[in-house]
């Protein structure tokens, strides 16, 4: 596996990883706990319409990827910020109209033959370096608002009625979050493409909300178990020649579903010995009793 | 000179989707009064409390708070909501929820205070829930979980705090003991509390108003027959003037039953 690293272009792979996760640590974690899971796919998933954009202006896919995502992701907020838990027809309309947008403008670009698979499913073997740096830029301005509204937003996703009372700018965070979202997206698109964005962005905090007491913990936690599945999904990709960005999401899902499987069967492992023992000792907390 | 009164609605009306929910209401509560809304289910008791603190906005009429408009002075405010909607997997351990009460968005954002928490931690004790400030809010019970948001509501240090249903899932031992407690809040601030429950509270509050689309507020004397009839129940009256006693049982009827039977 070492001897793989010689190669520039699985360095970069490594690099654009580790950097994607960090991001889907700290940005997944507000998706999960706010709930918006849908919301960051629609975001995802419109990004394309900023592909098409860039292709046609002949732009770098970064800058008009991350113009377009922003402004659909402002739209979104806009549109969602007074009634957040019923906007998903939004989403879904904003959620097309982006892929739409993106597929007539790369019809409309002439002589230009855009491999669309590497959008849709990722391209971390060709990620160049000046894209790295664009990446490293991204996760240190997300982190770095991330860290200094950090109490705001743990108030927000709490509970945003009572941060409003309390004088939090919840709308402004809001939008905020959405735009942190979208540029997030955008870099996370060039590791498993757009498609397969939203399992980095919720697997990994899914799985580390279980075992975190508070945000924080929870950012720092799922950007760590992001790092190890994609690097276990990398090298597994690397070895037996596979996509890189299914492979990864296939190693996210694993993990997913084998954390289920295990709390499954914990909680029946609990179940048969509350049952083997019908009358719990006297010695024990009654309350624990009770439970 | 007249004083400004703690709350003040004048003529207002709110509806959700076309469905009203209140109709004109009107209420004034002077400073240092202890109010129950109560009435039954969907008449409009949170839709009410909501609009006193500014999350909603009337349809027409107006509210004013301490004088003011609601939002300009919600940082006076404490807010116990009911639970629903709250993410019980949240990440969060009782102190840092209670802490959220403490957020001042004219400081820098970075983190609480020395100060912060010695607040929590007086309002921790005061609910009992000090022991469990380390502890995951969703392993709480819901009792628990309840003690913790009041908790968070007077760690604002309030001028008028608003409790909806805030005994909902609370023993009869830590109801006594928080309706002890907010008594002896009442010295100091305001309290405007919603509770179906008016046998729990009869001897608490200085006041009551019945909330049923329309409003009637009662503060002394005798409940009147028109608050019976919106009441919708058989009403455990409440004499008024000190020292406050629950009169007597009309009927055995539930509530929630319509009304034409009630007298």
């Amino acid at each position: 596996m070492w001897e793989a690293l010689q190669f520039e272009f699985l360095r970069n792979a490594l690099m654009a990883g580790l950097l994607a996760s960090i991001a889907c640590g700290v940005i997944g974690t507000l998706v999960v706990v706010n709930r918006i899971v849908f919301l960051a796919g629609g975001i995802a998933h419109a990004a394309y319409g900023g592909i098409g954009l860039a292709c046609f202006l002949g732009l770098p896919y970064m800058f008009g990827t991350f113009g377009f995502a922003l402004v659909v992701a402002m739209i979104m907020a806009a549109m969602t910020v007074r009634d957040r838990h019923r906007s998903d027809t939004v989403i879904g309309v904003l959620w097309a109209v982006g892929m739409a947008l993106g597929v007539v403008l790369l019809d409309l670009t002439p002589g230009y033959n855009v491999d669309l698979m590497s959008y849709l499913f990722g391209s971390i073997l060709t990620v160049p370096a000046t894209d790295l740096w664009a990446m490293a830029a991204v996760v240190t301005v997300v982190t770095a608002l991330v860290f200094r509204f950090y109490s705001a937003f743990v108030a927000m996703s709490y509970d945003a009625e009572f941060a409003r009372l309390r004088g939090v700018p919840v709308g402004g965070l809001y939008f905020l979050l959405l735009g942190m979202i979208s540029i997030s997206v955008v870099i996370v698109i060039q590791v498993v493409g757009l498609i397969l964005v939203i399992a980095m962005l919720t697997i990994p905090p899914y799985i580390a909300e279980k075992f975190s007491d508070s945000l924080w913990g929870m950012m720092l936690l799922s950007s760590l178990i992001s790092c190890i599945l994609t690097l276990f999904g990398l090298w597994i990709s690397y070895r037996w020649n596979l996509t890189s960005g299914a492979t990864i999401i296939l190693v996210n899902g694993a993990a997913f579903f084998l954390l289920i499987l295990g709390e499954r069967l914990r909680a029946r492992h609990r179940r048969m010995k509350l049952a083997c023992r019908p009358n719990p000792p006297l010695e024990d907390d009654p309350r624990e009793a009770v439970r | 000179m007249k004083e400004t009164p703690a709350v003040e609605i004048r003529d207002v009306s709110f509806s959700y989707n076309g469905q009203p929910v209140l109709q004109h209401v009107n209420l004034s509560l002077k400073n240092g009064d202890f109010t129950a809304l109560i009435g039954p289910n969907g008449g409009g008791k949170t839709t009410l409390l909501k609009l006193m603190i500014g999350l909603l906005k009337p349809d027409s009429g107006e509210v004013r708070i301490l004088g003011e408009a609601p939002r300009r002075v919600s940082r006076r405010l404490g807010y116990m909501p009911q639970e629903i909607g709250i993410n019980r997997n949240f990440p969060i351990s009782v102190m840092d929820v209670v802490l959220t009460g403490r957020i001042d968005p004219s400081r820098r954002w970075g983190g609480h205070t020395r100060e912060d928490r010695e607040a929590a931690r007086t309002v921790l004790e005061k609910v009992n829930m000090w022991a469990s400030r380390d502890r995951r809010i969703g392993r709480l019970s819901g009792g628990e979980r309840q003690r913790v948001f009041i908790a968070r509501a007077m760690a604002a240090e309030p001028d008028i705090l608003f409790l909806d249903e805030p005994t909902a899932s609370v023993d009869a031992f830590h109801q006594g003991q928080l309706f002890d407690l907010l008594r002896d809040l009442n010295k100091r601030i305001t309290i405007i509390i919603v509770n179906h429950d008016l046998m729990v509270i009869s001897s608490y509050v200085k006041s009551v108003a019945c909330v049923n689309r329309k409003l009637h507020y009662h503060d002394g004397g005798e409940i009147t027959e028109d608050m019976i009839h919106m009441y919708q129940c058989p009403v455990e009256l409440v004499a008024h003037g000190i020292p406050h006693r629950v009169l007597r049982t009309h009927g055995s009827k539930t509530c929630g039953k319509p009304s034409n039977s009630s007298s």
